[in-house]
């Protein structure tokens, strides 16, 4: 789009720019990292009760190539860590983490040899949620926090 | 040796202690739990002639411990359970610290496969003829044995490896 | 096509002794018994990975599958994606601080998990345990196991095809989540249990919504009998898929409602029974078939079975204390810590020290876990932290099962296969 190099930050790359941001925000189609407990409740998440459908996320792609938010459910193993990064490098921009539970956030209780102290030390973490497990209703005050990071992101700017 | 035992785990020892006079150290038992404790290389002898003579055909689990003494330092201990007299009876064994070897018993029960690479990965103690000996818990290119009580318990820096956080050089 | 260049197919960017090794035993198995053909100019035969990331398989492991078209020839497991090493934390905790690391290792159903623990931990140190506990205990286990069965329904009918199901179950899971909530404070990994009792009395709300479930939870299994036991699709997806012969279950050591579905009516509530199971009136469901579909119909019935122990236990709870009295065993209750002198002091006790059993006392107590035996093999060195915690998990030894029934199947009923074996990682792995 050559608009904006006219026009620099203005008024209509703004205006893009909210546009794309609700459209990018409302349809967040998360990549469920489940791997332990926390997966659990993230099933709850998406389950009748706590509805994900309504914030948009309506469907759990298992693919990475069609997803946009990564919820790393659970407690990241070394072993597991290089599968997790390589599905991350795999997620087409834009894209968004977070990492569920206090073992996806620090490695929780587990304070042990087999577990990564938090997914943080090899994924840009966007989000955190505290919690072991976190309720579903906390999974969702994170998906609204990261809808309020998309909306406050330039995306005209980045994506040229 | 005052051990009260029901009929069938009674018959069981006493069947033992004649046909392995030599290989049978001790019989205790510890919270209602019967132990007996043989020599490595009775193995695998006493364990068919449990699950042929006395039907102790389902083995549960095999642990592995680490004793912390100069000799005799790894314990392997058998679970076998007998649905006929629903009696269970607990089988260990020792091996010393260097080079640590047991005969496996995965010809006398095919589930003693994973539980046995899982002894291996823990604390290192190999099985001779074991069909697939490879680590099952930790990637092989780890190279300590957790459960050893040398072993720290966050593990040791660089042992294991992070992924590489920029894609380019992947 | 000889698959003995799949060495040089692979390139492994990370863990690379490992991948070796895990395609090398690929390749080793059943060398002996199958015919290495050199003509295969379709090129049928391919090396298929369902990666530790994957939709269908319960947790993160790993399949690593030959197959030749849609058969699969031979396959691997790669498990210890989620290993990390409880074993080893049990060691430098006491007993009682280790109780939340045992709610999550079968996390579809924690409440067993600790009752495992206590269990386990009160034979070697000889605790008695008051009878309301007792009963507390086994209406926590059956909501646990009607909880861990509703999402092993859910889950894999949904792997099967039919999503609706998983919405239905987790409806009935989030009734369960209330009542946890109400009983033990928290949704989900409840740590209710404890050394020597049960944390605290059930509130009379809490009975309230148990007695209401179970009123109505026999309707919705109705509802689900209705929809899947004589579905054509159901049948045709599972019946005489992956069979676990009668004769080898014992032998490869399948645990629980497999091994119930392969002919063995094997329950630890009947072996040797814990916590007031010999006074309570229930069945263990049995097949003989070996395949899915028996594996569906024990668990099914083990849910009507669990209702039918939560009533009997709802009519004979007996009054009392909920935890026993003992301080060098137990916790005092919160008034006598908040209140008295001596109830402080033996409350810093427990947490510092904790509960000591004798030194070189060994003990293994197992409970019925919904997965099958869990059980926990303890030596004690005499102190507050064990020497020695080893955990039986079932789906550890469940999943050696599927190593060997999946030869010889589709490759698409894997899924299928893998829901109706219900395995739990965070056990499996420790």
């Amino acid at each position: 789009m050559g608009v904006e190099s006219a026009l620099g930050e203005g008024y209509l790359t703004t205006r893009v720019d909210s546009l794309v941001n609700w459209a990018r925000a409302n349809a967040a189609w998360p990549m469920p990292m489940g791997l332990a407990c926390c997966a659990i409740e993230m099933m709850a998440f998406a389950g009748p009760k706590y509805d994900a459908a309504r914030f948009g996320s309506e469907v759990m792609r298992f693919s990475p190539r069609q997803s946009d938010v990564m919820i790393v459910a659970g407690w990241c193993t070394y072993k597991m860590s290089h599968a997790i990064r390589r599905i991350w490098d795999q997620m087409p921009d834009p894209k968004w983490c977070i990492a569920m539970g206090a073992c996806a956030s620090t490695g929780g209780m587990h304070r042990c040899y087999g577990v990564v102290q938090g997914v943080d030390n090899f994924l840009p973490v966007d989000t955190y949620i505290s919690g072991c497990p976190p309720r579903p209703d906390a999974v969702l005050h994170a998906l609204m926090k990261i809808q309020d990071k998309i909306k406050t992101e330039h995306s005209v700017m980045l994506d040229t | 040796m005052a051990l009260e035992l029901n009929e069938s785990l009674q018959n069981t020892i006493d069947g033992l202690s004649e046909t392995f006079t030599d290989k049978l150290i001790e019989v205790y038992q510890s919270t209602g739990d019967t132990f007996i404790r043989i020599e490595s290389d009775a193995l695998v002898d006493v364990c068919n002639y449990l699950k042929d003579e006395h039907h102790f055909v389902f083995l549960t689990d095999i642990a592995g411990t680490d004793r912390y003494t100069s000799d005799e330092r790894f314990e392997v201990i058998y679970n076998l359970v007998c649905l006929k007299h629903q009696t269970r009876l607990m089988l260990k064994v020792r091996c010393e610290e260097e080079a640590p070897e047991l005969m496996t018993v995965s010809t006398v029960w095919q589930a003693a496969n994973w539980m046995e690479r899982e002894v291996y990965d823990m604390f290192g103690v190999r099985f001779k003829e074991h069909p697939d000996l490879r680590r099952i818990f930790l990637p092989e290119d780890f190279d300590y044995f957790p459960l050893r009580k040398e072993f720290p318990l966050l593990g040791i820096q660089g042992s294991i490896e992070l992924p590489n956080t920029t894609p380019d050089t992947d | 096509m000889k698959l003995s260049d799949i060495q040089s197919k692979v390139n492994a960017t990370f863990f690379k002794e490992h991948q070796k090794k895990l395609y090398q035993s690929l390749e080793d198995k059943h060398t002996t018994i199958e015919e290495m053909d050199d003509g295969d100019p379709l090129n049928s035969k391919m090396i298929l990975n369902m990666g530790p990331q994957h939709p269908a398989t319960h947790g993160v492991i790993r399949l690593v599958l030959q197959l030749h078209g849609e058969t699969i020839e031979k396959v691997k497991l790669d498990i210890g994606y989620l290993h990390r090493g409880v074993e080893k934390i049990a060691e430098n905790k006491t007993y009682q601080e280790f109780m939340p690391y045992t709610d999550r290792m079968d996390y579809l159903s924690p409440y067993s998990n600790n009752v495992a623990l206590c269990t386990a931990v009160e034979k070697i140190a000889d605790v008695e345990v008051p009878e309301r506990a007792h009963y507390i205990r086994m209406i926590g286990c059956e909501l646990a196991r009607i909880s861990s069965h509703l999402l092993w329904l859910g889950t894999m009918v949904m792997d099967a095809g039919a999503v609706l199901v998983f919405i239905w179950t987790f409806k009935e899971r989030e009734k369960i989540y209330d009542i946890m909530d109400r009983l033990a404070g928290h949704r989900f990994t409840v740590s209710h249990s404890r050394i020597g009792g049960v944390a605290n009395d059930i509130t009379d709300e809490a009975m309230g919504a148990i007695k209401e479930f179970a009123q109505t939870f026999p309707n919705e299994l109705k509802d689900y009998h209705k929809l899947l036991d004589r579905n054509r699709l159901f049948f045709d997806r599972n019946e005489a898929v992956g069979v676990l012969k009668t004769e080898d279950a014992l032998g490869i050591a399948a645990k629980g409602p497999v091994l119930r579905a392969a002919g063995y009516a094997y329950d630890i509530r009947k072996f040797a029974p814990y916590a007031r199971y010999d006074e309570v009136e229930f069945g263990i469901p049995t097949r003989l078939e070996g395949d899915n579909l028996a594996r569906y119909f024990v668990r099914m019935e083990e849910m009507s079975e669990s209702i039918r122990i939560i009533r009997q236990c709802i009519d004979k709870l007996p009054k009392g204390p909920v935890r026993t009295d003992n301080a060098k065993q137990a916790y005092p209750s919160k008034d006598e810590v908040y209140y008295s002198m001596e109830g402080m002091i033996h409350d810093f006790m427990m947490t510092d020290t904790g509960i000591c059993p004798p030194e070189g006392a060994e003990s293994y107590h197992a409970v019925e876990a919904p997965k099958g035996e869990l059980g926990y093999f303890i030596q004690s060195d005499g102190t507050g932290h064990p020497w020695r915690m080893k955990i039986n998990a079932p789906s550890f030894s469940n999943l050696q099962v599927l190593e060997n029934i999946l030869d010889g199947e589709m490759v698409a009923d894997t899924v299928v296969i893998i829901g109706g074996l219900d395995p739990v990682m965070g056990e499996a792995d420790k």
